[in-house]
């Protein structure tokens, strides 16, 4: 019995353990990366920041839950597109979000070509002015799936321009890598695709992505719930994305505030050093001193 | 032609970005907006100068929900 168990136990932890258990089983070292210590603040381009939670301010019902929703988050960063001004369109949502006291992050949400990203970056920092991109370059309608290539060739342009760029990524470790290279600030691959609350479906991934590359790692896009965001935090991530799964949640303001606590849950964990998963039990208990009564 | 948000307008050649801007409702010191002709971004500085080329396509731009 015994022996059966020791050789198929390593076999069962490469096959339970995501890559970074493997590499460190049972590590008592809190884990550490670039992110530094529990306490440190997020530092994206020097611009350090308390929360580790971003926002997407898209897809809320209204601007005053938006606002509501933003507050019970405690996000110091919020997403807002670029659209052709509708001289229809009733209450300000710069104003709004200026109320909140939040920085906004401007996106190339929309844009297919680098070309059209390029530029709607210039007008962002012009409408904004704010340096801070986040770089959204899609490939494909259905999937929303980044065009890597195109992706690329605006992340160095923008780099050149002076840009702070977040680019929004596949969870490719290589790619990350390269967007890095050219002098993006951040990375910011994707769970699943946007909107679709899928979680993260290759936590071995990330988790590479994560080793890959030396600047912040958030995570954007996919998470469903709070669960999502602290695997997040837990893989390694610094900092996680929200935007639908709060704004379309049935009570978006509650959601932020799971999104808030799952965020530095998940920090908490990841800093604290998790044991290795096993196919089997590992008793808890010595059994040293255990009455014998037959 | 000059064409205002994809829309054709009533703009003159020669009208700076400021006509464009008072065709939406916007005056020149709106917050959050941004102006690009023929796919160059004019800059808020020089939006009262710009004179508009003959064909232009004038995109205004501000915040939108969005990411």
């Amino acid at each position: 019995m015994s022996t059966t168990r020791s050789t198929s136990s390593s076999a069962a932890d490469l096959a339970v353990s995501p890559p970074q258990d493997t590499r460190a089983p049972a590590s008592r070292q809190p884990a550490s990366h670039s992110s530094g210590s529990l306490d440190e603040q997020l530092t994206i381009a020097g611009r350090t920041l308390d929360s580790r939670l971003l926002l997407g301010s898209g897809g809320f019902p209204s601007l005053e839950l938006m606002a509501d929703a933003i507050r019970a988050s405690g996000s110091e960063l919020v997403t807002v597109a670029l659209r052709r001004v509708d001289p229809a369109a009733r209450g300000s949502l710069i104003d709004v979000l200026a109320a909140t006291g939040v920085g906004l992050l401007p996106n190339t949400a929309g844009c297919h070509t680098a070309r059209d990203a390029v530029l709607t970056a210039r007008l962002a920092r012009e409408a904004f002015a704010t340096e801070w991109i986040k770089l959204e370059v899609i490939g494909d309608e259905d999937t929303l799936l980044p065009d890597a290539p195109e992706l690329l060739r605006a992340a160095e342009e923008l780099v050149d321009e002076g840009f702070v760029v977040l680019p929004y990524t596949t969870d490719d470790p290589v790619l990350a890598r390269r967007l890095q290279d050219v002098g993006c600030a951040a990375v910011m691959p994707l769970g699943a695709p946007i909107g679709s609350g899928m979680g993260i479906r290759n936590p071995y991934n990330l988790a590479l992505l994560r080793q890959a590359v030396h600047v912040p790692v958030v995570l954007d896009a996919g998470i469903g719930t709070a669960s999502d965001a602290a695997l997040a935090m837990e893989l390694g991530c610094d900092a996680v994305m929200a935007a639908s799964a709060i704004a379309r949640a049935a009570d978006p303001v509650r959601m932020a505030r799971a999104m808030r606590h799952a965020v530095q849950a998940g920090r908490l964990a990841h800093a604290a050093g998790r044991i290795p998963r096993r196919l089997y039990a590992t008793a808890s208990t010595p059994e040293e001193g255990l009455a014998e009564f037959s | 032609m000059i064409f205002l948000n994809g829309q054709d307008s009533d703009l003159r050649t020669g009208e700076t970005v400021v006509g464009a801007l008072a065709r939406l409702g916007l005056s020149v010191d709106a917050r959050g907006v941004a102006v690009a002709v023929d796919g160059e971004v004019v800059p808020r500085a020089a939006w009262e100068t710009f004179a508009l080329p003959r064909d232009a396509r004038v995109e205004v731009l501000t915040a939108m929900q969005g990411g």
